[in-house]
């Protein structure tokens, strides 16, 4: 946290819009003000805090995991809601909390951030493992399934990693950092896939507001809906130690070409991103839409709409050597279950996939 | 014109991960002066080993890597034609990794 080689300089750099004091350093994308670095600090640190007061995230004296992967997202998020934590008292008790997937070259480094993290800023670290939980490392399923599809299988596993994670810790809510980029992100590839009126996109939109009620545990999500451009110069201007290497078993085409168009609407219009997750928001499903019913794995216990859990039946695959099992649409873990999810979901091939009409 | 040019976010993976560069510019000859566009091809000829997709994209850096100049957003300076004077900072991060 440096105050750098700000020189007075040249004619033409202009004054921040709010203190009227400093030169700006940046433009706002929400308003295109521009703003100096010290009102940057704060007009960040305040809108979350905004958030979490009009959303009454927190209660004083609860216990709230930070789930923390090294990366931007997490590592601002960490830094930010323990210097909110201080400054306004909440009286939260504050853990660190980390998936290893166990990804050799990647997770491993990345974990080495956390730690640092951990001494950084006083706040004390649980790490999960997919080996410990499910008995297989990301290397060990990647070797077993190849580069396609291990996503899925990484996905899947990380978010119930953190919820088990978040029992361990005893924590009353956990919180994650996305980025506003991502989240458009996702919106658009919802629709593109056609996806709109399925499960997927309502849980997303949903998991961006404090989703109490949904899980098991009380467990909130913490949407910070700040740009991503914002995260990254809020980490680069505070020094943060953040970790900025691609997965190496991403290659995330698809994703990738979201990303270059957001990058490039970004570039032409700078609320774009905000407007899309605006949209996203505003997608109501049709009444008529039959949604799956929320209930518990019978294998596990842990929060499904089928009656065994994703990782359970990703998991089931893996262990009876059969890994494409719980990979496409129509594939059940057996007839009975595929049966099952006939019935609880309506149907799961495309012909008669019901998507409902749109409202806005 | 002696410049300072650090990257980050992953960027300095395409330059022999060298974060922070200390370089000195020749100016073109006749040219007064240097613009971020003589430097970004300055920067892709010289500073950058591999994947210039992953910098560049036309004569612009590519959509996603931030530039600040003396820790000012380029935006606000004019981008491409931001003016660089001597001992001036230069910064490009890319925003555009996981996370």
């Amino acid at each position: 946290m440096e105050n750098g080689d700000t020189k007075p300089r040249r004619a033409g750099g202009r004054l921040c819009c709010l203190c009227n004091n400093r030169r700006a350093a940046l433009k706002r994308p929400k308003t295109l003000e521009q703003i100096c670095r010290e009102c940057f600090y704060e007009v960040f640190e305040e809108e979350i805090h905004q958030v979490i007061v009009d959303n009454q995230l927190f209660k004083p004296g609860e216990r709230i995991g930070i789930g923390a992967s090294g990366g931007k997202d997490s590592t601002v998020l960490a830094y930010v809601l323990s210097e909110l934590n201080r400054r306004h008292n909440y009286g939260l008790d504050l853990f660190l909390l980390s998936v290893d997937e166990g990804i050799t070259g990647y997770r491993d480094d990345s974990l080495e951030t956390v730690k640092r993290n951990e001494v950084q800023y006083g706040l004390p670290l649980k790490i999960v493992s997919y080996k410990d939980l499910y008995g297989w490392t990301m290397d060990e399923i990647v070797k077993m399934i190849g580069l396609k599809n291990n996503c899925t299988f990484c996905g899947v596993f990380r978010r119930q990693a953190l919820d088990r994670g978040a029992a361990l810790l005893k924590v009353d809510k956990l919180v994650t950092g996305h980025n506003a980029d991502d989240i458009a992100e996702t919106v658009l590839l919802n629709i593109l896939r056609g996806d709109v009126a399925r499960y997927e996109l309502l849980l997303e939109i949903e998991q961006m507001y404090c989703n109490y009620n949904r899980r098991r545990r009380a467990n909130s999500e913490m949407q910070t809906f700040q740009n991503l451009n914002l995260i990254c110069t809020y980490a680069y201007f505070k020094r943060l130690d953040y970790f900025s290497t691609e997965c190496i078993y991403s290659p995330n085409a698809y994703r990738g070409f979201a990303r270059e168009f957001i990058k490039d609407l970004e570039r032409m219009r700078p609320r774009a991103i905000l407007d899309i997750i605006k949209s996203g928001e505003d997608f109501r499903i049709a009444t008529t839409t039959k949604m799956p019913e929320q209930g518990n794995c019978a294998r596990c216990g842990y929060i499904s709409s089928q009656k065994w859990c994703k990782a359970c039946v990703l998991l089931e695959g893996l262990n009876r050597g059969l890994p494409k099992i719980g990979i496409g649409r129509s594939r059940g873990i057996d007839n009975d279950h595929q049966k099952e999810m006939k019935r609880s979901n309506g149907s799961k091939n495309i012909e008669s996939k019901q998507c409902g009409t749109l409202d806005f | 014109m002696k410049l300072t040019i650090e990257f980050g976010g992953g960027l300095e993976l395409l330059c022999d991960s060298v974060k922070i560069h200390k370089v000195n510019v020749e100016l073109k000859n006749g040219e007064k002066k240097l613009t971020m566009k003589d430097l970004l091809a300055w920067v892709g000829s010289n500073l950058i080993k591999e994947r210039p997709e992953m910098f560049m994209k036309g004569d612009s850096v590519r959509p996603g890597v931030l530039v600040l100049v003396n820790d000012c957003d380029w935006e606000l300076s004019g981008q491409l034609d931001t003016t660089l004077e001597d001992e001036d900072v230069v910064v490009f991060i890319s925003t555009l990794h996981g996370g």
